[in-house]
């Protein structure tokens, strides 16, 4: 499979949709259209179905409340085509009597979670939909948290006995055999379940028949959190997103911010995101695969990969004075420029890290019984894994070679030699490899950044955006005033919405944003990869060990910040 | 006969208390290896080297709150750690850990080190103790009365017995080669060079056999790669999840008695007990047998060192795979040094 970069939709399509659907191009590089609620399903096939189109991958559904609109809320649809390279963005409005909608589970199976989303945090229900129940709340919990009218200061009490186990959990089976089949609770406290994930599995022997995943142990609401604090605010609680990787977060918050904004971040900004974030990037992979081979019961490589990231920290704590949550992006570039040995100090890590990964692919890219344990474990077939919605490591190790950083640049990554690397077979192994090249292609990417990295600011002069420098704003009027402005009414981003991605370590990271102009958001949704791979999850383990189990959670990298918001 | 008591007594008394000195010996030895191989530093605080760590660590366990939760079999989940540390120390009387040097102990002869010089069973009653040793980890896995146990404990008797089959196949062998089930004769028959150059250990004659054992020890003794029942990151630590203070202690010290019997067996059946290669040691008196017993030591040390290279540098295998691989391979491949070794008697050359 081939995959294009950001192409406009050069068709007219009036001749494929309906008359009454609104066509218009956002300023984001997607086409918007408007749909009636009684159209949409139509549409979206259309939209899936066309060759001029052909979306096949569903990137997000979410819902934005308008409590003064008559149709209330509008349902989000974001949608690309891997192959055309085109961008949708489908809108429909519902009224808040009777807000129902057709289901899109049976175009795109990614819908399955991200309907359920909507629905637990807006109401939205899902005409058709295999299983909507709540998904980020609990059972006990009352009202949707995201509404505008929702009151935050509410407390919802679960007790034991309305405990979330599927119904089908309770029922007692026998096998063809007439041997009793036993169900078995999988987390949310099991050393395999890194985080707070939770998987309960109905057991023949060790064999499993039937799986389901609860999530929502981490939810926070941090969408709604964001739509009570400024722009620049909300960049913390992006850090608690994917929190092994966090740089990634905030810069992709930033970057979206700033496209609303019409501003771009200085050249030295730029290359220093792009240094950190690849950095980021081999943490994640290095957290992923270390904890991979513990499952598997490796334990030794942990400690190699560890001993990497540990190294890392320290260049981040020596940029930002954090670690884990860095919060070293800014609306507009950084939060301050990099340490004076920034460069002598990434430069030591290039020389390190090939060391760590060299060391972990002798002991295990080989071995048997790694490979045994791997390959042809937790397979999935491109066609089924773009369905699901994947995207990143997970779906180039089916072969499909979709990376954010090639198809649509940020950060002037087109700038950069490096290989988007891919595996054919989808299984843990593919996975596995994958990873294990993409650490290697970070740090080529590093190596370029720095050695063109640009002197100058590291935010941008904008003072609508970014703070006058303090200096300046002891000795000049006018940057007192700039200064006094941003602090009391905060940085004012022109109404509208947009939704822009970066390549997080697990796959696109999108943020959708709506702004209404004033000093916050109206509405952040953020398009978390590792929740569209997770949702394949307990479809991939039927037929699958208990040991296999382990194996494919610890390979597809799920990480319960970012799956729980 | 009261003087052969007492010196039965005493070598019963030194036996248990090196075994039970290995113990925290080797937790030291593993903490302080891994954290070599893993690029840290490992417990080195507490005492030179941290030496002292395992005492601390045993005061932990001893002075710990002894959990029994409510809905166990109370009888059987008290039972099993008390079978899984007799049976591991009672194995250990039938192996010989120094030659027989004619020595005396109060007029009485010593007759060998060992426990029990008379078994002329040594071997079969060796398989026969050690294989109650999976009675341990079924009861533990059955009582606990939870479902990750109880898949331990399942995983436990089946590795146990189809692993079993295989290192009791290979054993075969070497009883052919010595035509005796006494240990001591077993050591004694490897004496010497094969084919002129090789030393006549069995290892040397039967490497399938040493290296079938060896696997089916790894497997016996439940550790990496094969440490099913346990498996952590499955089955939190499957039949051990429920047992807290002395009685995981128990368990503990079971696994690591284990690993130095089959250590022990290790160097007495395949690598040639106390002998050295090439070097005829005629082993007289006090020093002739302590010098025996210290080439034991150390061959007994350098396996145990082995279990735990071993355990942190492999992955731990699948469940299928490990049957897999104890059916359609160790089984076979132990049949065959069997056959070989009926061969080379057969024509002569062993």
């Amino acid at each position: 499979m081939t995959v294009s970069s950001l192409q406009a939709p050069p068709h007219p399509l009036s001749d494929l949709l309906p008359k009454e659907v609104g066509v218009r191009q956002a300023a984001d590089g997607h086409t918007e259209l408007e749909v009636d609620r009684g159209q949409l399903f139509e549409v979206l096939r259309t939209l899936k179905e066309s060759p001029a189109t052909s979306c096949n991958l569903l990137l997000d559904v979410c819902a934005v409340d308008y409590p003064e609109r008559e149709a209330r809320f509008d349902v989000v649809y974001h949608l690309t085509g891997l192959e055309s390279g085109q961008r949708f963005r489908v809108k429909v409005a519902v009224p808040e009597a009777d807000p129902v909608l057709p289901t899109a589970y049976g175009i795109w199976k990614a819908a399955d979670w991200f309907e359920r989303e909507a629905y637990d945090l807006m109401g939205i229900r899902f005409d058709g939909h295999p299983n909507l129940r709540r998904i980020l709340t609990h059972d006990a919990f009352q009202g949707h948290a995201l509404r505008k009218d929702y009151d935050p200061g509410q407390r919802w009490m679960l007790t034991e006995a309305e405990t979330m186990a599927p119904s089908w959990a309770k029922e007692a089976l026998e096998d063809e055999d007439q041997f009793e089949t036993q169900v078995l609770n999988l987390g949310p406290q099991h050393p395999a379940t890194h985080g707070t994930l939770r998987t309960i599995v109905r057991l023949d022997g060790e064999v499993i028949t039937k799986a389901e995943c609860e999530i929502g142990y981490l939810h926070r609401c941090f969408e709604k959190m964001s739509e009570t604090h400024g722009w620049n605010q909300v960049i913390p609680y992006t850090d608690r997103l994917n929190y092994c990787s966090s740089h990634i977060n905030g810069a992709g918050f930033a970057l979206a911010v700033e496209r609303m904004l019409g501003v771009e971040a200085p050249p030295r900004a730029q290359a220093v995101h792009v240094i950190l974030s690849e950095l980021s990037r081999i943490m994640d992979h290095a957290v992923c695969l270390g904890a991979l081979l513990v499952d598997v019961g490796a334990l030794t490589n942990f400690w190699y990969f560890f001993q990497t990231r540990e190294e890392i920290y320290t260049l981040i704590e020596k940029c930002s004075g954090g670690r884990l949550t860095l919060s070293y992006a800014r609306i507009g570039g950084l939060a301050h420029d990099v340490p004076a040995d920034f460069e002598e100090r990434v430069r030591y890590l290039l020389g390190h890290i090939p060391k760590f990964i060299d060391d972990v692919e002798t002991l295990i890219t080989t071995n048997k019984i790694f490979r045994d344990r791997t390959e042809g474990v937790g397979a999935i077939s491109a066609e089924e894994a773009i369905a699901w919605g994947w995207t990143g490591p997970c779906l180039r190790a089916c072969g499909v070679p979709y990376d954010v950083r090639k198809a649509r640049p940020y950060h002037g990554y087109d700038q950069y030699t490096f290989e988007v690397p891919v595996a054919s077979s989808g299984d843990c192994y593919a996975r596995y490899l994958v990873r294990i090249e993409e650490m290697r292609q970070s740090l080529r990417i590093v190596e370029q950044a720095l050695k063109s990295l640009p002197k100058g600011p590291v935010i941008t002069d904008n003072h609508h955006v970014a703070l006058p420098p303090k200096q300046k704003v002891f000795t000049e009027m006018e940057a007192l005033i700039w200064h006094f402005k941003l602090i009391y009414e905060g940085i004012k981003v022109p109404a509208g919405d947009a939704y822009s991605c970066v390549e997080g370590a697990n796959g696109e990271l999108g943020y959708y944003i709506v702004a209404d102009g004033s000093g916050r958001p109206y509405r952040v949704k953020v398009r978390p990869p590792c929740f569209a791979i997770f949702q394949a999850f307990p479809h991939m383990l039927e037929g699958h060990l208990v040991a296999d189990f382990i194996a494919i959670q610890s390979s597809l990298n799920i990480i319960a910040g970012e799956l729980d918001r | 006969m009261w003087v052969e008591v007492l010196v039965i007594g005493i070598k019963l008394a030194v036996v248990l208390a090196a075994l039970l000195t290995t113990v925290p010996i080797m937790v030291w030895v593993e903490r302080r290896a891994s954290a070599l191989m893993q690029d840290r530093l490992g417990p080195n605080r507490v005492g030179p080297f941290g030496l002292f760590q395992p005492v601390v660590d045993a005061v932990k366990l001893i002075t710990k709150e002894d959990l029994i939760p409510r809905d166990v079999s109370r009888f059987l989940f008290i039972l099993a750690p008390v079978v899984a540390l007799t049976v591991a120390l009672s194995t250990f009387i039938a192996v010989p850990f120094g030659s027989d040097t004619g020595l005396e102990l109060f007029g009485h002869a010593v007759r060998g080190f060992i426990v029990a010089p008379d078994l002329n069973i040594g071997v079969l009653y060796i398989f026969a103790i050690a294989s109650l040793a999976v009675y341990a980890t079924v009861l533990a896995g059955w009582a606990s009365n939870n479902k990750y146990s109880l898949y331990g404990g399942i995983r436990a008797s089946a590795q146990t017995i189809s692993y079993e089959l295989a290192m009791t196949i290979s054993v075969v062998g070497v009883l052919m080669a010595s035509s005796s089930l006494h240990l001591h004769q077993v050591v004694e028959a490897q004496t010497g060079t094969w084919l002129g150059v090789l030393p006549r250990w069995n290892v040397c004659t039967q490497l399938l056999g040493a290296i079938t054992f060896m696997v089916a020890a790894f497997a016996e003794t439940n550790r990496i790669p094969f440490d099913l029942p346990e498996a952590e990151a499955e089955l939190v630590s499957g039949y051990l999840t429920e047992y807290s203070s002395m009685k995981y202690a128990a368990f503990f010290m079971g696994e690591y008695v284990h690993m130095t019997v089959a250590s022990a067996l290790m160097t007495v059946l395949f690598f040639g007990g106390w002998t050295l290669p090439w070097i005829d040691l005629a082993f007289a008196g006090w020093i002739g047998g302590l010098l025996s017993i210290g080439i034991f030591c150390a061959k007994v040390a350098f396996f145990l060192f082995f279990f735990v290279w071993v355990r942190w540098t492999l992955p731990r295998f699948r469940f299928d795979q490990l049957m897999a691989l104890g059916w359609k391979v160790m089984i076979p491949l132990s049949v065959l040094n069997f056959l070989w070794v009926g061969f080379a008697i057969a024509a002569g050359i062993m």
